[in-house]
């Protein structure tokens, strides 16, 4: 009893204090910033592995990129990611980032459904399923809850059955294969629900696009409430993005 | 012909059996316990099928390489009722091209892939079933309790107890091999090689960029071999360390849970210092990196470790010498050394049930034959065994690492991969041990220098029957930590 009091005593203190001004450890890469500089377009649309990049003017859809930064090393002068992982979006148009725009990536609040904030604002029980997803999400998505990130103080928690969740965060390009499991999940949940496509797979198929073995029809016609970029998303993203969407002003 | 790991061969030289020589000289290779079939696949050839094994030689570092033409209207005997560990394999190659094989006792879907020529659906998968009032039957998945990927399990229970398990798997699969071979880019290849499976983002990134570098007969760059080296040896330190969280989880020891996981942190944000990715996603590629491991690099990892390996021996002590803990660990879900050198079980649950499989060791590349690494061996078989094997790889790993910067020398800079150019008609086995065990990626160029074939063993492709079979007999309650214990990759198995 005593040693275990004490392993927890060296444990310190290791709950992040404020999940949306931290900083993120070394180099990661969140929101682009694009310059006016004057370079080769079309080298950078043709370098970009998943399609991500446009050219005229140039920018990059969040929504399908693998955050790989091939581009940034590419043309440094043009290109470069900020730290910024205030990322997600519940317009699918906010998530491309133009050239000259430095401007934070927000959650429209205009375009939050009403109940969203009434039935959600204080109490949110996510069900996830994961259609083709490389675990990686899926793992951050776990490490939300763990004791560093600790979305559970904001009476988010993901829940096993989607008859006990308010809504579903989907993970993975959507195999075929898992393409009716995950409408059996989603029309399990009941009305009125929320959909978070957490991932560039989940919001695109990102380098999976395009494959005959993925069967993305499925999101036809289904509400999309958050999306989520990331390759994989980092728990700061997915956190921050939530309690936008819930419209949380406490935190 | 027997060739080393990671070695580009002219294709042409492998000796083209019939199929009954071809069979005969599996079955006989794959007798001693130090070999194991690392990859046996079908590929298109000449308007037919041509057949390729390539079986690992642990006591020499050699694989043999074999290979057989076939017609897919052919009946072949199955290697399976010999050699059990043949059996997905078989089952792969019935899927996907039809081809029937006599005496195989499990003839079923494998990952039902979009280009299968077996049809049906992932819904139509004929579960093995006993009739009787004794037993019940008890389906869990494809979506599970956890956020976790999506796999089926069909127990056979007598009360609490299992008497049977079968696994069913394909949710996952994303076409992968076809996108290989489909998207012509390097970097595009790098991205699909490093999501295979997010868990072992290095390790298959790794094998890929070595399996490249060799067909285009790159020189190997010191720098990049050390580096790689590195970031396999911290894969496996911070994956091993979650996994022992989410084993405490499994069997509700709070402490645990919470301790190892918030340990496993500053290793996973160790990789995004280095290369802004928690599962250091964009940092190995074929012939260069934009991240180099730096002299401030090393001196954070030194601080980082220095910080955690107290925090977690201590952790680990705890755990190992808790009586609640012992007992939910100690003789649950075991598997035999007869068992696992039958169905080939590879890696860390290889190396739990007496078997030291370990490439690093029996197929050494990169630095790993200047570290002389001795694999972690357990004989219980059990999740104790299991967990322990992680326990003691994360200090070993540690050492390397520690070891590995001691002889760091100054950064030689690449120009970007642009100059790789694949050579034809070529093969090349690359094998690189994950955390989980052995990543086998066999490439092969087209005589135009294109690669026209690229498969990848997941080491969970021989190890989710090692899953199946140490459940037998444990009640139902112990799945959860069965399941932990070998914490198996479903998108690296289906593709």
């Amino acid at each position: 009893m005593l040693d275990s009091l004490k392993i927890l005593f060296h444990q310190g203190k290791q709950y992040i204090p404020d999940v949306t001004t931290t900083d993120v450890p070394g180099i990661f890469r969140g929101r682009p910033v694009i310059s006016d500089a004057q370079v080769d377009e079309t080298a950078l649309v043709d370098l970009c592995p998943t399609g991500a990049i446009s050219a005229n003017p140039l920018s990059i859809d969040l929504g399908r990129c693998a955050f790989c930064a091939e581009c940034m090393f590419a043309c440094p002068q043009k290109i470069s990611f900020t730290k910024d992982y205030h990322i997600s979006a519940n317009d699918r148009g906010a998530l491309v980032v133009r050239a000259g725009d430095n401007r934070p990536i927000v959650v429209d609040p205009d375009k939050v459904r009403a109940e969203v904030k009434r039935l959600f604002g204080r109490s949110l029980k996510l069900r996830e399923v994961s259609a083709g997803g490389d675990g990686s999400c899926e793992m951050e998505l776990n490490a939300t809850g763990n004791v560093n990130f600790d979305i559970g103080r904001f009476g988010i928690s993901f829940v096993a059955s989607p008859r006990h969740a308010d809504g579903i965060v989907l993970t993975g390009p959507i195999s075929e294969n898992m393409a009716d499991p995950f409408l059996d999940a989603y029309n399990a949940v009941p009305d009125p629900k929320i959909l978070i496509l957490a991932g560039t797979d989940a919001i695109s198929g990102g380098i999976f696009d395009g494959s005959p073995a993925l069967n993305r029809s499925v999101l036809d016609g289904l509400n999309v409430d958050l999306y989520v970029p990331g390759n994989p998303v980092h728990p700061l993203t997915f956190i921050n993005g939530v309690l936008d969407m819930l419209q949380r002003k406490n935190r | 012909m027997q060739i080393k790991n990671g070695e580009a061969f002219d294709t042409s030289d492998i000796e083209v059996l019939s199929y009954p020589d071809f069979y005969g000289r599996v079955v006989e290779l794959l007798a001693p316990e130090t070999h194991h079939c690392l990859s046996y696949f079908a590929a298109p050839h000449a308007g037919s099928l041509r057949l390729y094994a390539f079986i690992a030689i642990d006591e020499n570092a050699f694989i043999e390489a074999l290979a057989a033409d076939v017609a897919t209207s052919d009946t072949l005997q199955a290697i399976t009722a010999e050699r059990p560990e043949m059996h997905v394999f078989e089952r792969d190659i019935h899927e996907v091209f039809g081809i029937e094989f006599a005496g195989h006792p499990w003839l079923k879907p494998l990952r039902f892939p979009h280009n299968r020529l077996a049809g049906g659906s992932v819904y139509d998968y004929p579960f093995f079933n006993i009739e009787s009032e004794e037993f019940h039957r008890v389906g869990v998945g494809p979506i599970h309790a956890g956020i976790i990927e999506p796999g089926h399990f069909r127990f056979i229970c007598e009360g609490e107890k299992i008497h049977h398990l079968e696994i069913q798997l394909g949710w996952q699969h994303r076409g992968w091999e076809n996108l290989m071979l489909s998207k012509k880019k390097m970097l595009q290849r790098a991205i699909l090689a490093e999501n295979i499976a997010g868990d072992t983002t290095v390790a298959n990134a790794t094998a890929f960029a070595l399996a490249y570098e060799a067909l285009a007969a790159a020189d190997p760059n010191p720098t990049l071999t050390f580096e790689r080296t590195l970031a396999l040896e911290q894969e496996r330190i911070a994956v091993h360390t979650g996994d022992l969280s989410a084993i405490c989880t499994d069997i509700a020891y709070q402490l645990g849970n919470a301790v190892f996981g918030r340990l496993r942190t500053p290793m996973i944000n160790f990789f995004q210092k280095w290369c802004g990715s928690r599962f250091a996603k964009s940092l190995i590629r074929p012939g260069y990196t934009n991240f180099h491991f730096t002299d401030a690099l090393a001196d954070d990892w030194q601080k980082t470790a220095d910080a955690f390996e107290p925090h977690f021996r201590e952790m680990a002590d705890k755990m190992f010498d808790l009586p609640s803990v012992l007992s939910r660990i100690e003789r649950t879900g075991v598997v035999s050394t007869e068992t696992a050198v039958r169905i080939g079980l590879v890696g860390m649950a290889a190396k739990a049930s007496g078997l030291a499989r370990d490439v690093r060791a029996t197929h050494p590349y990169l630095d790993y034959a200047s570290l002389d690494l001795k694999p972690v061996v357990k004989n219980s078989g059990d999740v104790y065994a299991r967990a322990r094997v992680r326990y003691e790889e994360v200090l070993q790993s540690l050492a390397n690492i520690r070891s590995l910067i001691a002889q760091k020398h100054e950064i030689t800079e690449t120009p970007k991969g642009d100059y790789l150019k694949l050579r034809p008609g070529k093969t090349v086995v690359s094998l690189v041990e994950g955390w989980r065990g052995v990543l086998c990626h066999v490439a092969q160029t087209s005589q135009e220098g294109q690669i026209s074939t690229y498969k990848v063993v997941d080491p969970s492709v021989h190890n989710w029957m090692g899953l199946a079979m140490a459940v037998r007999g444990n009640g139902i309650s112990d799945f959860p930590i069965c399941n932990k214990s070998f914490d198996l990759s479903y998108c690296g198995h289906d593709l």
